[in-house]
């Protein structure tokens, strides 16, 4: 049997044919790895819609990119500490003539619960809708805020 | 009687493009999807824009080629802090050819919602027209 060297990895003898492919295959994964400029993944919970969640001293800023969904058409309810956002986007129906080129655009229902780190002030829970951007505010419930305890010295 | 189920939509990663020229601003640029149908009258584009205002929304006609450019305004104040992030926000920008039968003058566009509607109605030579025959004395 020949015994190969791969760049600087010193083999002793084959185990199995699949040993070289395999060592190959964990070197091109670790070269694309490396490669700059290629799109960085953000993870998701992959269920639509997608939402961003920030927050600052007293809310948290929950929102969505929902185009062409109309504000009557969107169920948001929260409880302690989760939001819920259902609904259903629906494409309106064009003329019975037209025949489409495209289509990219799709149309369906969707529902998605979002679990927030703070229990939250309920009856304060605003939520607008411009240009298809959904942006709810949650407020901390008072008790979540960070108190900051002054120390005594004696 | 029975009743068809909604299908859900799936959750989709936004697309992102290089432009062919590169954009004054750096940042992340996106085709939004778009449906394109055709009636005889005239061809409409629909396409989903969220988060772009009508001023920051751009659409040449140029030789023919239809480009839309558009900005994404960010919509969160410079207080908030990152919890979690899943998707981008940037511009989009997506250019389609056009045929020559349609005309450039009576082109309209309505953003609403984040939805941009472009009609293109299509030059009066290329409608079919009935010819009526009126009887000679």
């Amino acid at each position: 049997m020949i015994i190969r060297r791969f760049s600087g990895l010193p083999t002793w003898d084959w185990r199995s044919p699949f040993d070289e492919l395999e060592r190959m295959r964990m070197e091109l994964d670790r070269r694309a790895g490396d490669y700059p400029g290629s799109v960085f993944k953000l993870p998701t919970a992959g269920v639509f819609p997608l939402v961003n969640v920030t927050e600052d001293q007293d809310n948290y800023y929950v929102r969505a990119e929902l185009p062409g969904v109309k504000t009557d058409e969107l169920g948001i309810s929260v409880t302690g500490d989760t939001l819920t956002l259902s609904g259903e986007r629906k494409l309106p129906a064009e003329s019975e003539k037209a025949s489409y080129h495209r289509r990219e655009r799709e149309a369906g229902s969707f529902s998605r619960v979002i679990s927030l780190p703070t229990r939250l002030d309920v009856a304060k829970v605003k939520a607008l809708a411009e240009d298809g951007v959904l942006t709810v505010v949650l407020p901390k419930a008072e008790s979540a805020k960070p108190r900051q305890i002054a120390v005594k010295s004696s | 009687m029975t009743e068809t189920e909604t299908k859900s939509l799936q959750a989709k990663e936004k697309k992102e493009v290089t432009t062919p020229a590169e954009l004054t601003k750096p940042g992340l640029v996106f085709n939004p999807a778009v449906d394109i149908l055709e009636t005889e009258r005239e061809l409409t584009l629909l396409a989903d824009l969220p988060g772009v205002k009508a001023k920051d929304l751009k659409i040449d006609l140029n030789n023919n080629v239809l480009t839309l450019t558009a900005d994404e305004t960010l919509p969160e104040a410079s207080g908030e802090k990152d919890v979690f992030r899943e998707y981008r926000t940037g511009r989009y920008y997506r250019q389609f050819t056009l045929s020559d039968t349609i005309d450039q003058s009576k082109i309209e566009a309505v953003l609403k919602d984040g939805v941009l509607r472009l009609a293109l109605p299509k030059v009066e030579a290329a409608t079919p027209r009935k010819i009526t025959i009126k009887a000679g004395s």
